[in-house]
């Protein structure tokens, strides 16, 4: 995205700067993964056009595996950023609501009947009442942390619990399976495009993120709430409103992503779907350099620590760590990043240069 | 059991108005329950029930409690449980350790957790989520690496001891053949009960406990005053991580198996039973018999909802969730009333 380097006066050209040096956190990242890869086994970069059983050319290799589930993460990634710069929170419950979105889309397309012949409603239709009903529990999750001042891992917890119970119970505990074969075009391929459908709806995320953080004062209410929530109410902002449109915000993007699970599978596992991706998120927020405390935010270093941390999951997958044991090395992985990135250390280390360039100068 | 915590509470009342509400809305909760479903509820062994099936609940969430008084959190304890779980069922069964040594295990995986996690917490200034979310990723995906398969112990002195039944004297019932059948407790609930009653003195009386409420009520001040913050909430987080050992082990007795799936949302609930016994999470506001009372209400409205025949399993869920809400918006708006009534 192009939105923070089109500033070039005084001040926001340091802004910039600044900016420019946040980005470089998962791209470093980014960058010793690919390394790493490259040095193991560079069959990690090969990329083979193939055909699926529908005869449509699909891409296939690991990077387009990163492209494809790393988009859902990307997209989750926009909304969390907005949440934790607001509120200085994160929402715990993305997982959960998606869950629900993507029971809300299966009931709307197949009626009372849970193996339907024909789709029931339109995909659009479906998908705007999932957007509504993720949108109304995120205004809830929104009311609780700014109306009734909850923490919001608290508040979200809530939801944490009781989403995948409430997803389940939309759908009677049935678990509907849609046979037609236009709703598999948003999670994997449409005919005659190899390259995963999810990127491009991520990519369109971005846009509209992009267009709306330039051209309204989203970006600048979010941080002034998130930094100083008592003075940007002075200033005449209402951070009320402000924290629960970010949490509504963070919605749509839910519904968008229960979307694409639902589209991946044709039906949905209540207990399984969007599992921890709630912590995924986290980390790709904490990836990009953003201070999980709230205020400032860097909207484009967010959705690269999101394909960052799917690399780092593909990563692992390549090199035949079971799923289940996937969260040990992912765990070793974030400790390194956050104890090289924590402002500690950073000062310490600082420190330590400069005394050995005055002993080099001596 | 209930004259005794009575009077305490008279005590702390003035102190701590949230613990009130949870007490008086657990006593309400439980003898509704008596009144309306009867049977189950009305036997003592029901609450000792309860009590031991919540033993290790009860010591993780008094961890939590500790961590969370100081201001930050730890989500970790569940997935600590699993792994002291695994660990002492393989020691136990495939080394054929001894009980005692599999004790040792089971807390010093809890102090490396603690010390880990205190250190990068404290001393590195990273925030206790993160730390703790890591802490979780690496117990849970390191239960997988020690074992994969959900297996039964079974040696014999762990069995033995798994089944020492401790006989609460006049508390028993006459069951439906009409014998007298004495009510009991596990091993675990003594212990839980003497963890919450230590951490109740130690918060109460010693320097440390203060130490741990000003730290959490505003580090800054605590600082001016010549606390050392840092080393505080190191001892904080130390403690949470061996309150989990004792806890995984009472967890383990009390299950006897070793899983990767065991005390999965066991963080949950120990977060949702601090937060309803009136512990904040902003730090500086909170209480062990609070705490206590939350893990009890937690779980007797598991009860109540499945006794009253709402079995599928979304219901738990869906009422877990909607108590915690409630509490949250009621702790919220009695401070923000209490708020107004000190500002005029």
């Amino acid at each position: 995205m192009q939105t923070n380097e089109t500033k070039k006066t005084g001040a926001s050209a340091f802004l910039g700067k600044m900016v420019r040096k946040q980005v470089m956190i998962p791209l470093a990242a980014l960058l010793i993964l690919f390394l790493f890869n490259l040095i193991m086994d560079p069959s990690f970069f090969k990329i083979e056009l193939g055909y699926n059983s529908a005869g449509n050319p699909v891409l296939s290799g690991f990077l387009i595996t990163i492209l494809d589930s790393g988009s859902e993460l990307a997209i989750l990634a926009i909304g969390m950023t907005l949440v934790t710069a607001a509120t200085g929170g994160q929402d715990i419950s993305v997982g959960a609501t998606t869950a629900i979105a993507g029971s809300v889309l299966l009931r709307v397309l197949c009626g009372t009947n849970s193996r339907p012949e024909t789709l029931q409603a339109p995909i659009i239709v479906a998908f705007l009442a999932a957007c509504v009903v993720a949108m109304l529990f995120g205004a809830f999750n929104g009311v609780l942390v700014a109306v009734f001042k909850i923490q919001p891992m608290i508040a979200t917890l809530i939801l944490y619990t009781a989403g995948r119970s409430i997803a389940a119970w939309i759908n009677n505990n049935e678990l509907p399976v849609v046979s037609d074969k236009t709703l598999t075009y948003f999670g994997e391929f449409i005919p005659g495009i190899p390259i995963p459908t999810p990127f491009f709806i991520a990519v369109a995320c971005m846009i509209v993120i992009g267009l709306v953080l330039k051209f309204t004062n989203l970006r600048l209410y979010t941080q002034a709430v998130g930094i100083n929530e008592n003075s940007s109410r002075l200033n005449g902002l209402n951070p009320v409103f402000i924290k629960i449109l970010s949490f509504v915000i963070l919605g749509l993007c839910v519904a968008v992503v229960g979307l694409i699970k639902v589209s991946r599978i044709s039906t949905i596992n209540y207990s399984v779907i969007a599992k921890d991706i709630e912590m995924d998120a986290i980390l790709a927020v904490a990836l990009g350099g953003n201070a999980l405390s709230g205020g400032k935010f860097n909207m484009t270093a967010s959705i690269i620590g999101a394909y960052v941390i799917q690399c780092l999951t593909t990563t692992l997958y390549k090199f035949q760590v079971r799923s289940d044991a996937l969260p040990a090395y992912k765990a070793i992985v974030v400790i390194v990043l956050v104890i090289v990135s924590a402002p500690v250390v950073r000062e310490k280390f600082n420190a330590f240069m400069a005394k050995r360039k005055v002993k080099e100068a001596a | 059991m209930s004259k005794g915590f009575g009077s305490k509470i008279k005590n702390i009342s003035d102190t701590n108005l949230l613990l009130t509400i949870t007490v008086v809305v657990f006593f309400l909760m439980y003898i509704g329950a008596m009144i309306f479903q009867g049977e189950g509820f009305l036997k003592a062994q029901a609450l000792f029930n309860i009590l031991n099936a919540n033993a290790a609940l009860i010591i993780l969430s008094c961890g939590m409690s500790i961590v969370m008084i100081t201001g930050g959190i730890d989500i970790s304890v569940g997935g600590v449980t699993a792994l002291i779980s695994m660990c002492c069922a393989v020691y136990l069964d495939k080394a054929g350790g001894s009980v005692a040594m599999s004790v040792v295990i089971a807390l010093l995986i809890g102090l490396g957790f603690g010390l880990v996690q205190g250190f990068l917490v404290a001393y590195l200034e990273i925030q206790p989520f993160i730390v703790s979310l890591a802490g979780m990723f690496f117990a849970r995906g390191m239960t997988t690496i020690v074992n994969t398969e959900p297996f039964n112990v079974s040696n014999e002195a762990f069995v033995a001891l798994k089944n020492t039944r401790i006989i609460v004297p006049g508390m028993g019932s006459v069951n439906r053949l009409g014998n007298y059948v004495d009510a009991y407790v596990e091993i675990g609930v003594l212990v839980a009960l003497l963890v919450v009653i230590v951490l109740f003195c130690v918060l109460k009386w010693t320097k440390l406990g203060r130490n741990f409420y000003a730290v959490g009520g505003n580090s800054q001040s605590a600082l001016m005053l010549g606390i050392n913050v840092k080393r505080t909430r190191f001892i904080a987080h130390l403690l949470c991580g061996v309150l989990a050992g004792i806890g995984g082990f009472v967890y383990f007795l009390h299950v006897g198996s070793g899983s990767p799936s065991h005390a999965s949302g066991a963080e949950m609930n120990a977060i949702a039973s601090s937060i309803i016994g009136g512990t904040m999470l902003t730090g500086g506001v909170g209480n062990i018999i609070g705490t206590f009372f939350g893990v009890l209400s937690l779980s007797t409205i598991q009860n109540i909802v499945s006794s009253a025949g709402l079995d599928q399993a979304w219901w738990t869920g869906i009422t877990v969730a909607a108590m915690l809400c409630l509490f949250l918006v009621v702790q919220s708006v009695v401070m923000a009333v209490r708020k107004k009534g000190n500002a005029k």
